[in-house]
């Protein structure tokens, strides 16, 4: 396989891959690695990834899975990163600055579910995946799936409506 | 109508019970500029997973290509061949087996042949440059003149 091949069949879901790394790790830059390694981890095995099925989702899972170790390694060692200063550059394009603030805000309660439902928001409701490719890349099955985003989306829900309505009553 | 609708699917999305369509169709409801009062709150919801969406990885993967490795070393291993080919070429060595021996008497007889050969062709050189002499006799009478 050419440098060429891989890129065009890795190009269309790079980004989903480096959106996912950094739900999941909060800052760009370590995102930016993860998402640099899972790269080069698939480049480094590019003579088996003609037998993937479906190498979207095995780049996802293989993302899924680097993360959590990253962020197991981090608590291990006793450093947790300390993301009260990060700010997403993404939502300043907004003119608002209201609106920009409770944009934020939904940035800021997502970051705050269990990291599971943090996964399933992230590929349903941004990548917009099916739940049956989901629940593949999640390795677990579909009901838990729509469990588990059915509850990340009422705590959502639950958390604008009490921001929304913070003064107002 | 329309906003009924809207509420059907937003208590349907929160159930986990919404298709990819009808979220698109939510997303579109409430990306758009007026949203009904009471349904304001969700706005920035969709708006942020609309804007999330559109993230991009930027950094480059150094890609290196195996193949460019092998070659480096196996020059690498070729110039290091070479230079121990011409270090270790030494003129023809004189190690080589010629056989022994091993009856003494033999051995004897043997080195006495060879002397023998080597005295005969010895002698018929030596008497070849006999004539030589002549030069010194020659010699020795003009000089002593």
């Amino acid at each position: 396989m050419t440098q060429t091949e891989f890129l065009h069949i890795v190009m269309p879901f790079k980004d989903k891959v480096f959106r996912l790394a950094k739900r999941l790790l909060v800052s760009r830059e370590e995102a930016e690695d993860a998402t640099q390694e899972v790269l080069l981890k698939l480049w480094k095995n590019k003579k088996k990834m003609q037998e993937y099925k479906n190498v979207e989702a095995f780049s996802m899972t293989m993302t899924k899975n680097f993360c959590l170790d990253k962020l197991k390694s981090k608590q291990a060692q006793n450093l947790k990163l300390v993301h009260s200063n990060y700010q997403d550059n993404n939502t300043s394009l907004q003119k608002q600055l209201e609106f920009n603030d409770s944009v934020n805000w939904v940035a800021k309660i997502i970051e705050d579910l269990p990291e599971q439902q943090k996964l399933v928001i992230q590929l349903r409701d941004i990548e917009q995946y099916d739940f049956d490719e989901i629940a593949k890349m999640l390795d677990m099955n579909n009901t838990a799936v729509r469990v588990a985003l059915s509850r990340a989306r009422k705590t959502i829900r639950e958390k604008l409506t009490k921001t929304h309505n913070y003064g107002v009553k | 109508m329309v906003l009924n609708n809207i509420e059907q699917l937003l208590e349907k999305y929160h159930n986990g019970e919404t298709s990819l369509k009808e979220e698109q169709q939510l997303k579109n409801y409430f990306t758009q500029e007026t949203v009904a009062p009471h349904l304001e709150m969700y706005k920035p919801m969709f708006t942020y997973f609309s804007l999330s969406q559109e993230e991009q990885f930027t950094k480059d993967v150094p890609l290196k290509t195996n193949k460019n490795n092998l070659y480096k070393w196996i020059s690498v291993a070729a110039v290091a061949v070479l230079m121990i080919g011409f270090y270790f070429k030494t003129p023809q060595s004189s190690t080589e087996d010629l056989g022994t021996y091993d009856d003494p008497e033999m051995a004897y007889l043997e080195v006495k042949k060879s002397l023998e050969m080597i005295s005969t062709q010895f002698n018929k050189g030596a008497s070849s440059i006999n004539y030589l002499a002549e030069v010194e006799n020659t010699t020795s009478l003009i000089f002593k003149k």
